[in-house]
């Protein structure tokens, strides 16, 4: 199944946005930011690609900010 | 050194801390350990998560929602400078009360230098301060109001709710070093306006030395927040300027990680206590130290004199006795510890009438037992018949 990943500003986001989605019972993972999609030293939320919608909706919800979503393949 | 001491310098820095926090920080020294938001990793990821949920306590505990506003430092001291230097600019007017310790008094005296306009607000000799002294110390280009919430010498607390609305109706920012009080009295941010909180984690938070920080309303716009410091964020790495959100804008360097992990323990110590019965407690021990105080031949107790209206920390002097003296010899023949002196607030003491000698300063913490506090009493009556 392919995967996506949600970029965030700072990792104190990532985090938020980790809690947030668990609490929603959806399958993420805090990653390391591909080098392709960011020069960033941090970490960025991995998900299902199939739930792109929910992830978004979360986020949204709370007002957390992301620096973009993005498709692994 | 045999005998069980009778730690009461909870005011300079509480003791003991709770097991938890003890046990915390040594869990994260063995098995954490990580640079948190610097590297993907897991370990760095878990010290990560350990901050993350420090500031949403730290959030939840003072009444803001947004835990990215939470800027962590050293101690309350950073934080008042992170918060006076960073906001304000020359020709900018600030009040204060003659209460502050130094670490709002001396910041503000260099900037007064560099072109800030400074005025301090007298208050009574028992430390209280009449919000209508700030009411009409403001004038045109007043910026900001900073308080101290309890005094470090007498515990007086300060109005912080009636100064709030007298700020927010003039739009000017109200920051408060809540450095002896955060912990022990309900502070909200929301209720009481204020749109500046600094925190020190070592005291009544039960935290370590080395952890503090600068709450910040929604009213603070961080843009206009100058960083005490900049460097290494772990984000947005590819540029060589400063990013300009929060927390980042504001916390350069590798962090305290072991230390706000302690932190975050003292709170979960804190709140699985009850801020309320924590402070029913203190002012149970207030109580009976100023009235044990007011009982021995010759004492003079200062500050407001009612638990009530005051914080875990009584100042006081005996006629005849340098407060020096009375110090070293609780500390040497008995094991109780107090701290003389100015206690790094000269304006204080001014203003109470003890300056330049000071006072012996006794301050308690909610793991100090009323046992202590009578054998405190005990102490200080056979010095003072031995020395009759």
């Amino acid at each position: 199944m392919s995967q996506g990943v949600v970029l965030f500003a700072s990792t104190h986001f990532a985090i938020r946005a980790e809690k947030l989605a668990k609490e929603k019972g959806l399958a993420v993972k805090l990653i390391p930011v591909p080098r392709h999609l960011s020069s960033d030293c941090g970490v960025c939320l991995r998900f299902t690609w199939d739930q792109k919608k929910e992830i978004e909706n979360t986020l949204n919800q709370a007002g957390l900010q992301m620096e973009g979503i993005h498709c692994l393949g | 050194m045999s005998e069980r001491l009778i730690y009461l310098d909870n005011a300079a820095t509480s003791h003991p801390k709770p097991e938890i926090v003890i046990q915390a920080m040594e869990a994260f020294m063995r098995n954490v350990g990580g640079n948190p938001g610097r590297s993907g990793h897991r370990l760095s990821i878990e010290a990560g998560r350990i901050i993350f949920e420090t500031r949403e306590k730290i959030a939840a505990l003072f009444g803001i929602s947004d835990s990215s506003r939470v800027i962590f430092g050293q101690n309350a001291t950073e934080a008042i400078n992170l918060g006076l230097k960073g906001l304000l600019r020359r020709g900018d007017h600030v009040i204060t009360s003659s209460m502050e310790h130094n670490s709002v008094m001396r910041p503000l005296r260099a900037l007064e230098r560099e072109g800030i306009d400074l005025t301090v607000v007298p208050c009574s000799r028992e430390g209280f301060l009449d919000p209508a002294e700030i009411q009409k110390a403001i004038r045109k280009n007043s910026r900001m109001v900073v308080l101290n919430h309890g005094s470090n010498v007498v515990g007086t607390l300060l109005p912080l709710e009636p100064v709030g609305k007298i700020c927010r109706n003039h739009g000017i920012l109200f920051m408060v070093d809540a450095a002896q009080t955060a912990g022990v009295i309900p502070i909200d941010m929301e209720k009481e306006k204020i749109d500046l909180l600094a925190l020190t984690g070592h005291k009544a938070l039960f935290g370590p030395q080395g952890t503090g920080g600068l709450v910040m309303g929604e009213r603070v716009n961080e843009k206009n927040l100058e960083p005490l410091k900049r460097g290494g964020t772990g984000s947005r790495s590819e540029l060589e300027e400063q990013p300009d959100f929060l927390p980042d804008r504001c916390e350069s360097g590798t962090p305290n990680a072991v230390g706000l992990t302690g932190l975050r323990a003292g709170l979960d110590f804190i709140l699985g206590v009850g801020i309320e019965r924590i402070r029913d407690h203190e002012k149970r021990l207030t109580t009976r130290l100023i009235q044990g105080l007011q009982e021995i031949p010759g004492a003079i107790v200062y500050g407001s004199g009612d638990a009530e209206k005051q914080c875990a920390t009584v100042s006081f002097n005996l006629k005849n006795w340098m407060p020096s003296d009375l110090s070293f010899r609780l500390d040497e023949e008995f094991g109780i510890l107090t701290r003389v002196g100015l206690h790094c607030a000269p304006s204080a003491h001014k203003t109470i009438g003890t300056f330049p000698e000071g006072t012996v300063r006794v301050s308690m913490s909610y793991l100090n037992t009323g046992e202590e506090i009578e054998q405190a009493l005990q102490a200080i009556k056979t010095l003072v018949r031995k020395e009759a």
